[in-house]
This record gives C-alpha cells, sequence and structure tokens, in this order.
C-alpha cells in the first residue's frame, strides 16, 4: 500500500500534515504523539521580526466551531531558528514553514532566509494577512498581488512553495491559476473564514480583536467546495484543511482534489486525530481495494 | 503530561453548584505537582469542541480529583457524568505553586471559589501549615474548610454577603494577619487563585507590603500545552513585556511579573460613540466566576494590528 504523496519537490511520507497555527512549532505537541508518524509537520506562521501578537481574548468557542485572532504571534526568524529549528530539523518527517510579510520584499526576504537554512522542507506562503504598504489591499484578495508575493518568493528560492489562498474571495480559481502561474508548486485550501461573535450580556464582541477567522468542522463543507473548484482550475497539488476531524472528513477533501490535508483545530481537542485519520485510511484503502493512496485524489464523480 | 482515558470514580455535589469528581488515573496521578490542572473533553458535549480546564484538587494513590462549579454547558454536562463513565484527560499541565521547602516560610493561602482546589496539595504538601484564607459571594462559595482544617491548617472565611464568617473581601482577614508581624524566625509567603480582581488585590497587597507572591491565573485556553497562543497575559519581560502563556508559562505566576493591563498601543483612531448606554456588568451564570482583568479592560486598551486574525 503506498501513501507517500509529492507537493512539488516536497515528499510526504503519507499524505496527512497538521495545519500552520494549530501545532505550535511541533515541540510542544511531541509529548503527546509521535510526530515522525505525520506526513509533515507545519508550523505557526513566521515572519521576520518577531510579533507580539492581538491582546485576549484571542478565541471564543462557537456551534462547531472555532473564532480565532491570535495576531500571527510569533518569535521571527531568527527567533525561530535558535529556539524551534534545533529540534525540528532533527525529526524524520519533513517540516513545513508557514512564511507572511506586509510587504512583497519581506515575504521575499523571508524565503530567502529559510532557503538557506539546512533541511527545510517547505514554504507555505500564508497570504490572508492585511496590513500592506500597497493600498491595505490583502495579498489574498487581490490575484494581481498574490502572483507578486509568489513570483518574488521564486525568485528566491528553490524551496517548495505552498501557496495557502483565502477563502474570502467570490471564486478562488483565478486565485489559484495566478498562484501556479507565478511558480507555486501546491497550494493550501483553506485559511480561516471572516468572522463574529457577540457576548449578550455584555454587549461586547467575543475577541478583543472585534472579528477573527472562523475554523473547525462548521466550515469544512465550504472548504471542500473551494478544493474542489481549486482543483479543477491547476494541476498543481492542493493540500486541503477545513474542519477536518476524522478519516471521513480527510477522504472526502481528497475525493475533491486534495493530494494531501491539514488537521487544524482538532488538534486541540483530540491531539491524537491525525494519526487517528492515517490508521482509519489505511483501513479504507484496504476495505476499497486501493493499493495507492493517489487514486482517492480527485476521484469524486460529477455529471459535469 | 499524558493524554489517557479515565474512569470515573465518583461524581457528588459537594455544596451548592459545587461538584467534585474522582477519576481513576493510574499514569497521572503520581506526576501532579500543586497549582497543575487537567485539560478535560467531555464526551457529550459535540458542538462544543473545546477541552475544559480545572485545577487538580486532590491526589490518592491512583486517582486524582476535581473540584468544579457548575457555569456553563461544559460543568453541567459533566455534572450529568456517572461512576464507571469514562472522559479523556490531558494532565497534568502547567507550572504550578512553588512548594517552600523549609519551616521558615508561613505560607498564607488566598482562595476565592473553586480557587481552593488548586490550593489543597500545596497545603497537603507544605512542611509546615500556614493559614487559609476562604472568601465567596455567600456561604455556598466557602467549600473545603474541614479539609484543609483536616491538615492542620488555620482557616479564615468572609463572605460578601456576612452569611459566613467576617462580613467583606477575603483580602481583609488577609491585610489583619500581615500587619501584625510574622513569628520570631518566619517570613510570609503568599499563594493565591481565585477571581481575577481578587488576583489583582492579592498582588497590590504583596507590592505593598514587600511578601513574594504567587498567583494561579485563569484565561480561556484551546490546546492547554502551549500550542495556540489563546491563553496569555501580559507579563513584564526585560526592559518592556510580552504576552505569555497561562497554560505553559503559567498558570501560577509571581505576582511581580504580571502586567494587570494591556500598555497602550500607538494610538488607534478613535471608534464612534455607542448609542446605547453601556449595560451594568451582568452576573451571566454561563461568563464564568473569573475572568483575565483584560477582558475587561480592553477596551482601554488596544494595539489592533488591522485585521490581523490567525
Ligand atoms: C488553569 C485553570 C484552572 C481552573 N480550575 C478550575 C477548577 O478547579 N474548578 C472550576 O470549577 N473551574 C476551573 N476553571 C474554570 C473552568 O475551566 C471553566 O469554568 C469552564 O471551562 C467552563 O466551562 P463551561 O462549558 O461550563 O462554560 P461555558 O461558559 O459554556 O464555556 C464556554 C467557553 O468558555 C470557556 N470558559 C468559560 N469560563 C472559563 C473560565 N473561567 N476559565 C477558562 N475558560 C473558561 C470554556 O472553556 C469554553 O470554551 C479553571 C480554569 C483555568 C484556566
Ligand atoms: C488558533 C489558530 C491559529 C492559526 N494560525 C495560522 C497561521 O499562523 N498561519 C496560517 O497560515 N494559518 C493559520 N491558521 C489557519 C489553519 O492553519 C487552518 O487553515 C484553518 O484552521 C482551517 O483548518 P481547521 O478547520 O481544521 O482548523 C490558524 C488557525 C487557528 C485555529
Ligand atoms: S491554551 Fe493553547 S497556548 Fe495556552
Amino acid at each position: 500500500m503506498n501513501l507517500a504523496v509529492n507537493i512539488g519537490q516536497l515528499r510526504m511520507p503519507n499524505p496527512v500534515t497538521v495545519a500552520s497555527g494549530t501545532f505550535g512549532y511541533g515541540i510542544e505537541y511531541s509529548p503527546l504523539l509521535d510526530l515522525n508518524q505525520l506526513g509533515a509537520v507545519t508550523v505557526k506562521g513566521i515572519r521576520l521580526h518577531p510579533v507580539r501578537g492581538n491582546p485576549p481574548p484571542r478565541t471564543a468557542e462557537v456551534t462547531s466551531g472555532l473564532l480565532n485572532a491570535i495576531g500571527l504571534q510569533g518569535p521571527g526568524v531568527d527567533g525561530f531558528i535558535q529556539k524551534y529549528w534545533p529540534f525540528l530539523r532533527e525529526l524524520r518527517v519533513p517540516t513545513i514553514i508557514n512564511i507572511w510579510g506586509t510587504t512583497v520584499e519581506e515575504y521575499a526576504e523571508v524565503a530567502r532566509r529559510f532557503d538557506t537554512l539546512e533541511g527545510v522542507g517547505a514554504l507555505e506562503l500564508n497570504v490572508s494577512c492585511p496590513n500592506i504598504k500597497e493600498g491595505g489591499a490583502q495579498f489574498g484578495t487581490d490575484s494581481r498581488l498574490l502572483s507578486r508575493v509568489v513570483a518574488a518568493c521564486r525568485r528566491v528560492t528553490t524551496l517548495p512553495l505552498i501557496t495557502k489562498l483565502s477563502p474570502n474571495v467570490p471564486s478562488i480559481a483565478p486565485f489559484a491559476q495566478a498562484a501556479a502561474e507565478a511558480g507555486s508548486d501546491g497550494l493550501s485550501i483553506t485559511n480561516s473564514f471572516p468572522a463574529m461573535a457577540i457576548d449578550i450580556e455584555t454587549r461586547r464582541p467575543r475577541l478583543a480583536n472585534v472579528t477573527g477567522g472562523l475554523t473547525g468542522p462548521c466550515i469544512k463543507p465550504m472548504a471542500v467546495k473551494l478544493v474542489w473548484e481549486a482543483a479543477r482550475a491547476v494541476k498543481i497539488p492542493i493540500i486541503g484543511m477545513g474542519g477536518i476531524q476524522s478519516a471521513a472528513d480527510a477522504i472526502e477533501f481528497m475525493m475533491a482534489g486534495a493530494t494531501a490535508v491539514a488537521v487544524g483545530t482538532a488538534n486541540f481537542y483530540e491531539p491524537q486525530t491525525a494519526l487517528q485519520i492515517l490508521a482509519a485510511l489505511r483501513q479504507f484503502m484496504e476495505r476499497k481495494g486501493i493499493v495507492d493512496v493517489k487514486e482517492i485524489v480527485g476521484a469524486v464523480q460529477t455529471d459535469h | 503530561m499524558l493524554e489517557q482515558t479515565v474512569e470515573i470514580v465518583a461524581n457528588v455535589r459537594a455544596a451548592d453548584l459545587y461538584f467534585q469528581l474522582v477519576v481513576r488515573a493510574p499514569g497521572i496521578a503520581p506526576l501532579v505537582q500543586p497549582g497543575q490542572f487537567a485539560h478535560v473533553r467531555i464526551p457529550s458535549l459535540k458542538a462544543a469542541l473545546l477541552r475544559r480546564p480545572f485545577s487538580i484538587y486532590q491526589v490518592n494513590g491512583d486517582t486524582f480529583s476535581l473540584l468544579y462549579k457548575t457555569v456553563g454547558q461544559g460543568t453541567a454536562a459533566l455534572a450529568r457524568m456517572l461512576p464507571g463513565e469514562v472522559l479523556n484527560v490531558i494532565a497534568p499541565l502547567g507550572r504550578g505553586f512553588t512548594v517552600p521547602r523549609d519551616d521558615a516560610a508561613l505560607p498564607l493561602l488566598i482562595a476565592g471559589g473553586y480557587g481552593m482546589a488548586a490550593l489543597y496539595l500545596l497545603a497537603q504538601r507544605s512542611p509546615r501549615p500556614g493559614i487559609v484564607f476562604v472568601g465567596g459571594r455567600r456561604r455556598a462559595d466557602i467549600l473545603c474548610v474541614a479539609e484543609f482544617a483536616a491538615l492542620g491548617w488555620e482557616v479564615r472565611i468572609a463572605t460578601e454577603d456576612g452569611s459566613h464568617g467576617e462580613k467583606g473581601l477575603v483580602t481583609q482577614p488577609l491585610l489583619a494577619a500581615i500587619r501584625q508581624p510574622a513569628p520570631p524566625g518566619r517570613h510570609f509567603r503568599l499563594f493565591a487563585c481565585g477571581p481575577t480582581p481578587m488576583l489583582h488585590a492579592v498582588g497590590q497587597i504583596a507590592q505593598e507590603f514587600n511578601l513574594p507572591a504567587e498567583l494561579s491565573m485563569d484565561t480561556h485556553m484551546c490546546c492547554g500545552i502551549g500550542a495556540c497562543l489563546t491563553c496569555v497575559i501580559p507579563v513584564k519581560s526585560g526592559d518592556g513585556w510580552a504576552y505569555q502563556r497561562v497554560c505553559t508559562d503559567g498558570p501560577v505566576f509571581n505576582a511581580q511579573e504580571l502586567l494587570w493591563t494591556i500598555p497602550p498601543a500607538p494610538p488607534v483612531p478613535v471608534a464612534p460613540s455607542n448609542p446605547l448606554p453601556p449595560l451594568p456588568a451582568l452576573d451571566s451564570p454561563g461568563s464564568g466566576e473569573k475572568r483575565l482583568t483584560a477582558d475587561r479592560e480592553r477596551q482601554g486598551s488596544r494595539d489592533i494590528q488591522g485585521e490581523v486574525s490567525s
């Protein structure tokens, strides 16, 4: 039975990774599960400099989901390399480093810094963050800017580039195409959905940041649709994510067109989720007589 | 730290809205240090995804117990669980209290409501008994008095409605005690767990009297193991400050490290004023007993970074 998949030059021993920001830097979860069983470890978003993050409260539980506005708190490139890389480089499975910036130049600089670091598996470009020089538009919702970010990173690194798309667009296909044409080796779909919750007793928003990103099982059907649409628009592989908590969820994403999947919010309530999915995926393949997991990718049958 | 599916041995009402849950957890129980917590998945909650954090109250052989107040859907569902049923827990978590090593320390424990739970093991493992100050709104909120007394500790009680012990806040009997000099050769050390305003007051008292104090903080948590950065509070760091995680850098912090408000950020545009008059702060059952001060004070100083989420 073959479970290995490729995202460009990134070879994952199996198709199940974890979603950026839901698994820290891997080390936090290492007492609870064997990270070497994962397809890859994906770390929290990193920009050039340390980031303080948003004031608390930063999350709110909602029906079958979670709202968050962490504010991309992080140690910056140097802090990450010093504090977390010694642990991650020892893993036998690849590390996907999620990066972001506030300008095209910053993205490229972060990509360049990681290009020189021995052992990085891939870079995942988080293009769903605002506050940029160019007129305040978001990289993830302006396909022209998206192309520039991807192209700028492509110029400075030979590492596999995975562009993590925003769901906050009228149609995802042009964004998927823009990323692919600019040199992205793969796509991650999806990031969180903009959302809000209010405490009716106090009339205050439940997040200090007022709005945040919605994740968890409640977004899964929307995420599956985004993956399906993107998969029809491009040939590059997709890492599907959004509310995955079981092998059935993972297989659904793969049938929609995802080559690999990432477990996000579910890590918070069940740290074993990714490994449980892997075990149940093997059983599913056995039961269906599937010898290569790639047979599942895009296997959905539609009439159009 | 271990993730384990544990069997419920007992789950009984201790008083009013408070319950005591005992679970058999052979791998976990021997590891527990005073002030650590368990992150509990409540199986019947389907649409509410997150685990709930609870201080570990007592340890007995291969069992440990929690003392919890029913404040919302999770704790209400927990209260309906029966012996023989199982729960999944991740425990023990966090950095707890520093147990005094020598006889010179005279530990003064200050607890509000279920804060008593976090302090019991500390009392049990301290080399010499001290005094525990227990506060609550009314008689029903005063827990564990007999348990602390059985350890040889003196218990001083204050209730806001005067229905039990002194009338007023728990800081009153505390102040009365520390205004007296400590017995010869001994020095006071404060340890507190309870609602955030109580912790804040204890922190101020510790500063005023120049006493060491350790405070167990309470914030909302997702992962409980340091990965998600949900549970942060502002803590002094070098010349400035940084957000630290209550789940792994705490829940116990030295009082002098803590910043009780988030320092103002570069000026943000003034928000349009709310046309409705402000509501009085309501004491809703769902909002829990303890909330980070920053919850309430965030409107004063927010360093909003646009809409940066995640
Ligand atoms: C380190 C620590 C130790 C704690 N120890 C105890 C204890 O010993 N006994 C006890 O009764 N309670 C304790 N709490 C508080 C307890 O976690 C909450 O009362 C509980 O999560 C409420 O869940 P609920 O579903 O009943 O309430 P709901 O209001 O329905 O919960 C909704 C959401 O808010 C979160 N939440 C609500 N109140 C709190 C709170 N005060 N702290 C953290 N998260 C909250 C829940 O996790 C959930 O995500 C502790 C909290 C922390 C952080
Ligand atoms: C607390 C939290 C923090 C996150 N941080 C990041 C991040 O730093 N970078 C990023 O690209 N995505 C981040 N995400 C988005 C996730 O990687 C993922 O795309 C999203 O949560 C959807 O998957 P899920 O529903 O399984 O959680 C974060 C999500 C959560 C819940
Ligand atoms: S709860 Fe996740 S970091 Fe503290």
